[in-house]
């Protein structure tokens, strides 16, 4: 009485764990599909301004990005008078050599598309909320004067406005 | 009696892609390209020119100014008001002879639809924050969508939205999106 059975405890069964890697790894597969790896390094500062009337652009692979913002980093180029900077691929440009950058950008990101997809290629401006204008503006001029005409005013997506 | 060979121990491979899982998430971007589309007009010297050619009645000026604050047609206006003026300008709903003239066209799958000729007439100064400036096309593409809306609830039944390309191109061409961007002034260089 009172004494315990040697050799016939009986273990409680563990949990097989074995599966668990292939959740994970469905999840991992899963993110790697919907997700995008970030192409170039942000050296500006870019907050996108918020819009309700916002459409998703079709294809990533047809959109070439024009940051415009606050420089990150103190050695980064800016436009006079030394606020904002404009990010093309992965560097920033020079004041005086704008006109030629943005030219040679617009040249190099129609080269590496088809045929095809040349007409359908669109320039999206991503500029932070606070920039002005100006800069802007200057950057349409340019693209204008390239005879890139399609543009896209990047934003993030607000559900209902509400003013007043 | 044969010793059961020891299994492997499976149980670290789920750090290791929860490691994996992770790193996947710190460095991809789930957004996906969104915003505001527009098309430049085509690079000419003389489009100032086309502009004046207009009837006054047929654009609407739209002015921000170097404080954020938008006009339209001389007139100091909240941002909120703006869809609604757009709206009533683009609709004509009274045809009234200071709003812009209609023009009968033949559109395919809508018959003959009264275009609206109105432009938009969109100016910013220098200062303009581009914060700003997006609400401001936002509103307008606001309007825009809203008419479209109404026009093809009327037409086809459905929203926008919901209706397929030739249905959708018909009502583009009954609600077309002018916006004519005129050069921006400076207000820091009037002065």
């Amino acid at each position: 009485m009172g004494r315990f059975k040697k050799g016939e405890k009986k273990d409680v069964p563990e949990i097989n764990t074995g599966s668990m890697s292939d959740i994970i790894f469905m999840f991992l597969f899963f993110f790697m599909v919907i997700t995008n790896m970030r192409e170039s390094t942000l050296k500006v500062h870019f907050k996108p301004p918020l819009a309700s009337e916002v459409q998703k652009l079709e294809k990533k692979s047809l959109v070439a990005n024009i940051y415009i913002g606050a420089p990150l980093g103190k050695n980064e180029n800016t436009l006079p008078p030394g606020k904002v900077s404009v990010q093309l691929n992965d560097q920033t440009i020079k004041a005086e050599d704008l006109v030629e950058d943005v030219k040679d950008f617009i040249g190099t990101e129609r080269e590496s598309r088809s045929e095809a997809d040349k007409a359908k290629l669109t320039f999206s401006l991503k500029v932070d909320k606070n920039v002005q204008m100006r800069y802007v503006n200057t950057i349409k001029q340019e693209l204008r004067n390239n005879n890139a005409l399609k543009i896209n005013y990047a934003t993030g997506k607000k559900s209902d406005m509400k003013l007043k | 009696m044969a010793r059961k060979p020891p299994g492997i121990n499976t149980g670290s491979m789920a750090d290791i892609s929860f490691l994996l899982l992770t790193f996947f998430l710190l460095t991809s971007s789930i957004s996906t390209e969104q915003g505001i589309p527009r098309r430049l007009p085509p690079p000419k010297k003389d489009t100032e020119k086309t502009i004046v050619d207009i009837n006054k009645r047929n654009v609407l000026n739209v002015m921000v100014n170097f404080n954020d604050a938008v006009w339209v047609n001389g007139q100091e206006i909240l941002l909120a008001q703006l869809k609604d003026k757009a709206v009533e300008f683009l609709e004509n709903p009274t045809n009234s002879s200071s709003l812009p003239e209609k023009e009968i066209t033949q559109i395919e799958n809508m018959g003959e639809y009264p275009v609206s000729k109105g432009v938009i007439s969109l100016t910013n100064d220098q200062s303009t924050t581009y914060n700003m400036y997006v609400q401001v096309q936002n509103e307008l593409e606001k309007a825009v969508n809203e008419l479209r809306d109404k026009v093809s609830l009327n037409y086809f039944g459905k929203k926008f939205d919901n209706l397929d390309t030739a249905s959708r191109r018909a009502i583009q061409k009954a609600i077309p999106m002018n916006i004519s961007e005129a050069p921006p002034i400076d207000y820091s260089k009037t002065e």
